[in-house]
């Protein structure tokens, strides 16, 4: 009987996700282009949520600073824009910075390859080489999230500073086509929805399969204690470097897919309050549920971009209301408000469970 | 493993810990047999619990070594390395990861390949289910197997670590008193425990309840002010008079100790 109710919440859950997939497939035929292509941003944003998600909601370190993971995946693909648009010149910005040649670590850019390559991988080592500093020697909760504030700051600082090679504070921008397909096209824009949504079920899938793996339980005993886990013979750092890794390259492909959409990356896109930001999506949205960081990201932005539109000063006041909301009465998010519903229902089914969370193994 | 074979699974040669300035323990000498059940006792602040964080990896030794099985040499490692080595601790709170289910907090103890490859590849096989299964019964948690941890009571969530320290299969086990907060049937339990897991495993506790200890001891260690002052059998102990002394002298605050743990 137990089995059965399982499987019926399984296939629930199913249909959920099915229905969800659809809708988001289908959303070209109801929404205007314009619509679309926030939607597909949103989206990206969405799969930035999900590796936050990983990191803070699931290991509980909080990082505040992904925008900088979005921004090198972001300027990964811009460069390789770029190039294409400059068809063998010198990039404008270059030109009047005074450049004469490409430089070196430009070059490689001119591949697509690599550039989706290194808009994932350079994220993912740079998380990777500041996680080997920090987690290793035992750097956690305040200090480091201080850390990731810092690394925020000497990014953009070097991205605006190094004007011949970043673009400075314009970023770079100027290109239209990918493939010689124009990007303002709506069939590409179409296209380009479609890879986002694409990318974000791959994005959902690897992060559920991440949590659901004993790897996710190790996560989530990282969170719960720490020294502990180091006492039954786990390494933290090793579990926190990997997590802390695979966030920050999802969010570089994120940054990849928002470039593509938006046609500009600057590094107003990385700075300390697009990362916050980030962290607000998943804390409003519901932290330590997928589903949740996603949905928040996605919400958040909608809701931005509406109030936006008709009161653009207000929108700061009432999203900090929001978030002030939420942490002080619904430290689970808006994902929790719905986990605390199905809780209190089980409950009057006098389910005889407590505060009982299902194994599905058992 | 086997028992009778008589040999050192644990030695400690000199060990002093200095904690800026203050010698928590001063030149300790300890050795451990394999399968053997100590008992380690002592006034508040004689270095008990010191001791166990230098075996288990906690605090590093200022001077000394502790050699594991007669030739690893454990001074210097981390404490995941000493922990996959085979020593296991169980704190004086109960610590247990309080949102994973109780099942979820065995299965991540069992002993395993605790690689990050490994655990994402890792798999519940049949026999691993069993055998967390039989682990539930011992520690009769097996009606709240799908239960957040945290919702347990105290002795519960004792229990449970107990559980998971077992599923570790350490070679030595380090138990800071692990009865403190159970009732006497509980108690008596927990002591049955320890003797049966002492046939196959070596185990170290610390412990202020002196009726556990002279019920279930076969050799007592009694540390003061960071040094070793008597080691042997549970009579000879009580028959030393420096013991006798030092308990009589500081009975109150041993007392008084006891009841604020």
């Amino acid at each position: 009987m137990h089995k059965r109710l399982m499987s019926r919440q399984r296939l629930w859950l199913l249909a959920g996700y099915a229905a969800a997939a659809t809708a988001l497939f289908c959303a070209p035929l109801f929404l205007s282009d314009f619509r679309l292509n926030l939607l597909a941003k949103f989206l990206a944003f969405a799969i930035v949520a999900l590796g936050l998600d990983l990191i803070w909601g699931y290991t509980g370190i909080l990082s505040l600073g992904h925008g900088v993971f979005f921004g090198l995946g972001g300027y990964a693909m811009a460069m390789y824009l770029k190039l294409e648009a400059s068809g063998g010149r010198l990039p404008d910005f270059m030109d009047w910075s005074g450049l004469s040649a490409l430089p070196w670590f430009w070059k490689p850019f001119s591949s697509f390859g690599f550039a989706f390559a290194a808009g994932i991988l350079l994220p993912a080592l740079l998380a990777l080489v500041l996680g080997y500093f920090t987690f290793r020697n035992r750097i956690k909760g305040v200090y480091f999230t201080i850390l990731t504030q810092a690394l925020v700051i000497i990014t953009v600082t070097l991205f605006i500073g190094q004007q011949a090679f970043t673009g400075g504070t314009n970023g770079i921008t100027g290109y239209g086509k990918l493939f010689g397909q124009s990007l303002a096209s709506p069939d590409t824009k179409q296209m380009l929805y479609w890879v986002t949504v694409i990318a974000l079920i791959a994005a959902y899938a690897l992060c559920r399969f991440l949590v659901k793996s004993r790897f996710g339980k190790v996560l989530r005993a990282i969170r719960d204690g720490e020294n502990r886990v180091r006492f039954i013979g786990y390494n933290p750092a090793i579990y926190q470097m990997v997590a802390f890794s695979i966030s920050a390259g999802l969010a570089g492909l994120a940054g990849m897919l928002f470039v593509l959409h938006v046609g500009i990356i600057s590094p107003s896109m990385m700075g300390i309050v697009p990362s916050i930001e980030m962290v607000l999506w998943v804390a409003i949205g519901g932290r330590g549920t997928l589903i949740g960081a996603a949905l928040g990201a996605i919400l958040l932005n909608s809701a931005k971009s509406v109030f936006s539109e008709s009161y653009p000063d207000a929108w700061l006041f009432f999203m900090g209301l929001l978030f002030v909301i939420v942490v002080v009465f619904l430290p689970k998010g808006a994902a929790g408000l719905l986990g605390q519903f199905k809780w209190l229902r089980r409950r009057r089914a006098k389910h005889g469970e407590g505060d009982g969370v299902h194994y599905p193994a058992v | 493993m086997e028992k009778g074979m008589e040999s050192t699974i644990l030695q400690c040669d000199g060990v002093t810990v200095d904690f800026d300035g203050f010698k928590a323990v001063q030149g300790m000498n300890f050795r451990l047999e394999k399968g053997e059940l100590r008992f380690l006792i002592g006034p508040n602040g004689a270095g008990k619990t010191t001791m166990l964080d230098v075996i288990c990896g906690k605090v590093k030794p200022t001077i000394g070594k502790v050699l594991f099985g007669g030739k690893v040499d454990i001074t210097r490692k981390k404490e995941h390395q000493i922990a996959e080595l085979g020593i296991g601790r169980k704190f004086q709170t109960p610590s247990i990861f309080p949102t994973l289910t109780v099942f979820e907090n065995l299965e991540i103890a069992m002993r395993q390949n605790r690689s990050v490859l490994a655990a994402l590849r890792a798999k519940l096989r049949a026999e691993e289910q069993e055998r967390i299964e039989a682990q539930l019964e011992m520690i009769g948690l097996q009606e709240k197997a799908s239960w957040r941890a945290g919702g347990l009571s105290h002795g519960e969530k004792q229990w449970l670590e107990i559980g998971m320290m077992l599923l570790q299969e350490p070679e030595i086990l380090l138990l800071d008193e692990p009865v403190a907060g159970m009732t006497d049937n509980e108690t008596e339990k927990t002591g049955e425990l320890l003797r049966a897991i002492s046939q196959t495993q070596s185990i170290v506790v610390v412990e202020h309840d002196m009726e556990f200890v002279r019920n279930f001891a076969s050799k007592v260690t009694v540390m003061h002010e960071g040094k070793l002052l008597k080691e042997g059998s549970m009579e000879e102990v009580q028959r030393d008079d420096r013991v006798a002394e030092v308990y009589l002298g500081k009975r109150r605050d041993a007392d008084a100790g006891r009841s604020t743990a």
